[in-house]
């Protein structure tokens, strides 16, 4: 099944007297489950994909689906709803509210969604546990090191129960173990809770994780190639 | 949660919440120890005003007031004040005659207003008696007693048992006078006062003018509650429909006018702290936006809808508000309450303030009704300055928020 539905996409910025087509005709379907990694030179346009996807932005032309609902035409406050209860999102920094626990800042996401507390209670813990960070549970984001805040972001990305999870350059600032860390724990719940994931990253060793790797370049997918579970294709 | 997420976001940056939580401190200080201390001399002055003064009510002939000449005088006195007396909610009454004459002692002379009273009737009336610095109020049986003020004393250089000749016209006319003995000295809060009434027994004053022991020029009334004001006078009013009945505030307007303009300046005073704050809280709240734009694109990216995000910025200007005003409240409180029994000294301002009846120590008056009002106004206060920078927070667009430089 189809979470994600691309066709003819563009996004042009005009704010500057040159006008860029960022994204330039992409199409694009990502099925369920799948471990999807956009890879490409700085400026290709991974960013701005990643934002359209999201509901974060709004395309020039072309149309989105997620789960057969169209969003490139949706209201900016239904978008934010929509990104609520159906996205996940881990960016490469500011994931975490800094006055908030690890825990609370699982649970407050679920409170925006309105889940009763002892729900809310019970999957904080289950997410901690499930990243590996249950004993840093009461820590505030400037007591964990960058690879367990991303962790903690992970967590928190899952807590609302999305389609599916973006992430952004989500190991841009990790060091390799932290990287190879983080990766086993998204690629675990890939595996484990079927949780669709589509990052984008400039590290060859996270692309190597992927199964499933697109290339962009100039707003233009150049390969979209299935890679056997830790091997590399060119 | 939202609440807490509020609170502790501004504990963020403790130095800069702290110094405009301190200003806000110190604005609603000044205000509600302000208020309290005005209150107080206004109350102090409402004192004096009724208790030594002016009483609740008066009656005189209706010619009276318009000329105060000793002809304008109410016949059958004595019955109007048992009347008045029986009025359920009426404290005391008491009859007066009302004479301006010239006072001379052996030095010098000056003009006076006689105050012919019942002593025992007029203590419980006025408590000029209370004020006594030296000798007595007007007691034992000697003849012509008068109580001057301690301001005349001074001005025709006399003492406790120094002569003094009333000169002043008689009912039918004429020219009269009579020697009086200084029995004692008075001294109010009002030096004026002090210096333009003396008081004499109602019996030597009417011998002297000629005038008949069932006539008198006011009938002063004293209540039980002040709140009754309008009610009893109105009674006393129908009563006697063909005298003329006052209150304290008709007799003494300046005096009420100050009361009825207090509050009105107090809120102006208040409201122009609370503008200069506001200023001063939405710098601060803009200044930890600006700081947290990516963490609040991150929030809206997620799904935190603008009125989230709304109410979120207005809580946290509205505790940052409201934490330094109940700090400035309770302070104003507290340093009221401890002036309240002490009072403070205003002898370095006193002759000014004597002249115009005031007392020179002022005892502030706690309110906690005005504190409350004083509160709702800083509530309101946080709730306008938060209007701005909740509304600049969601003007941001997630995606470019998230990639700012800031
Ligand atoms: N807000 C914007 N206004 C104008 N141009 C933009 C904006 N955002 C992106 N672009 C342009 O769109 C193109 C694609 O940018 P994008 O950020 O998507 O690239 P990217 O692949 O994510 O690059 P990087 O690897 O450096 O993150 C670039 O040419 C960029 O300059
Ligand atoms: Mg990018």
């Amino acid at each position: 099944m189809k979470v994600i539905e691309i066709k003819n996409l563009i996004k042009e910025y005009d704010d500057a007297e040159v006008k860029v087509k960022a994204i330039n005709g992409v199409d694009l379907a990502i099925e369920e489950g799948e471990f999807t990694v956009i890879v490409g030179p700085s400026g290709s346009g991974k960013t701005t994909l990643l934002n359209l996807m999201g509901g974060l932005d709004k395309p020039t032309g072309g149309e989105i689906n997620i789960n057969h609902t169209s969003i490139h035409d949706m209201s900016d406050s239904k978008l934010i709803n929509f990104r609520l209860n159906n996205i996940g999102f881990v960016f490469q920094a500011y994931n975490l509210i800094p006055v908030l626990t690890a825990r609370e800042n699982i649970e407050f996401i679920m409170e925006l969604q309105g889940r009763p507390r002892a729900e809310r209670r019970k999957r904080s813990v289950e997410l901690l546990e499930a990243v590996g960070l249950i004993e840093r549970i009461n820590s505030r984001p400037a007591k964990l090191s960058g690879g367990q805040q991303q962790r903690v972001a992970v967590a928190r990305a899952l807590a609302s129960k999305p389609r599916f999870i973006l992430a952004d350059e989500p190991t841009a600032n990790l060091d390799s173990a932290s990287t190879q860390n983080l990766l086993d724990i998204m690629e675990a719940l890939n595996h484990e809770e079927k949780m669709t994931f589509i990052f984008s990253t400039h590290d060859a060793r996270v692309v190597r994780k992927a199964h499933r790797v697109i290339t962009l370049e100039d707003g233009k997918i150049m390969s979209d190639v299935m890679q056997e579970h830790g091997e590399k294709q060119q | 949660m939202i609440w807490s997420v509020a609170w502790r976001n501004i504990w963020r940056n403790k130095l800069r919440s702290a110094v405009i939580m301190m200003a806000i401190a110190i604005g609603i200080f000044a205000s509600v120890f302000t208020w309290a201390f005005y209150r107080g001399m206004v109350d102090q002055r409402i004192q004096t005003a009724i208790l030594t003064e002016a009483s609740h009510i008066q009656v005189h002939h209706p010619d009276y007031l318009v000329n105060p000449d000793q002809k304008s005088r109410i016949s059958g006195i004595n019955h109007l004040v048992s009347g008045i007396d029986t009025l359920k909610g009426v404290k005391a009454v008491t009859k007066r005659i009302l004479v301006n004459a010239m006072a001379t002692s052996a030095e010098t002379g000056s003009g006076v207003r006689i105050i012919g009273i019942d002593p025992d009737r007029e203590k419980q009336v006025t408590n000029i008696y209370t004020k006594i610095k030296e000798g007595t109020y007007l007691e034992g049986g000697k003849r012509n007693p008068i109580v001057i003020g301690s301001e005349l004393t001074e001005k025709l250089s006399v003492g406790l048992r120094t002569k003094v000749v009333l000169t002043l016209q008689a009912m039918d006319g004429t020219l009269t006078s009579g020697l009086f003995r200084v029995e004692g000295i008075y001294h109010t809060s009002n030096s004026a006062y002090d210096e333009m009434n003396v008081f004499v027994k109602y019996g030597d004053i009417a011998g002297l003018i000629g005038l008949d022991s069932l006539s008198g020029h006011e009938v002063a009334v004293l209540l039980a509650d002040h709140g009754e004001l309008g009610d009893i006078t109105g009674k006393v009013r129908k009563q006697n429909p063909g005298l003329d009945t006052k209150t304290w505030k008709e007799i003494m307007p300046e005096v009420s006018m100050v009361e009825e303009t207090m509050d009105i300046s107090m809120y102006i005073f208040i409201g122009v702290v609370l503008v200069a704050l506001i200023f001063g809280i939405i710098n601060t709240m803009l200044m930890a936006i600006l700081e947290r734009v990516k963490e609040l694109g991150m929030l809206m990216a997620v799904g935190m809808n603008k009125m989230r995000v709304f109410l979120m910025i207005l809580l946290e200007t509205v505790l940052l508000s409201f934490t330094g005003g109940i700090i400035g409240m309770l302070a104003g409180y507290f340093v009221t309450v401890l002036f309240y029994h002490k009072g403070i000294n205003l002898s370095m301002f006193a002759e000014a303030y004597g002249k115009l009846g005031y007392e020179t120590r002022v005892h502030p008056v706690p309110d906690l009704d005005i504190d409350l009002k004083v509160a709702l106004m800083v509530l309101i206060t946080g709730i306008l300055a938060a209007l701005y920078p909740a509304w600049k927070a969601i003007q941001l667009k997630p995606a470019e928020a998230l990639h700012m430089d800031v």
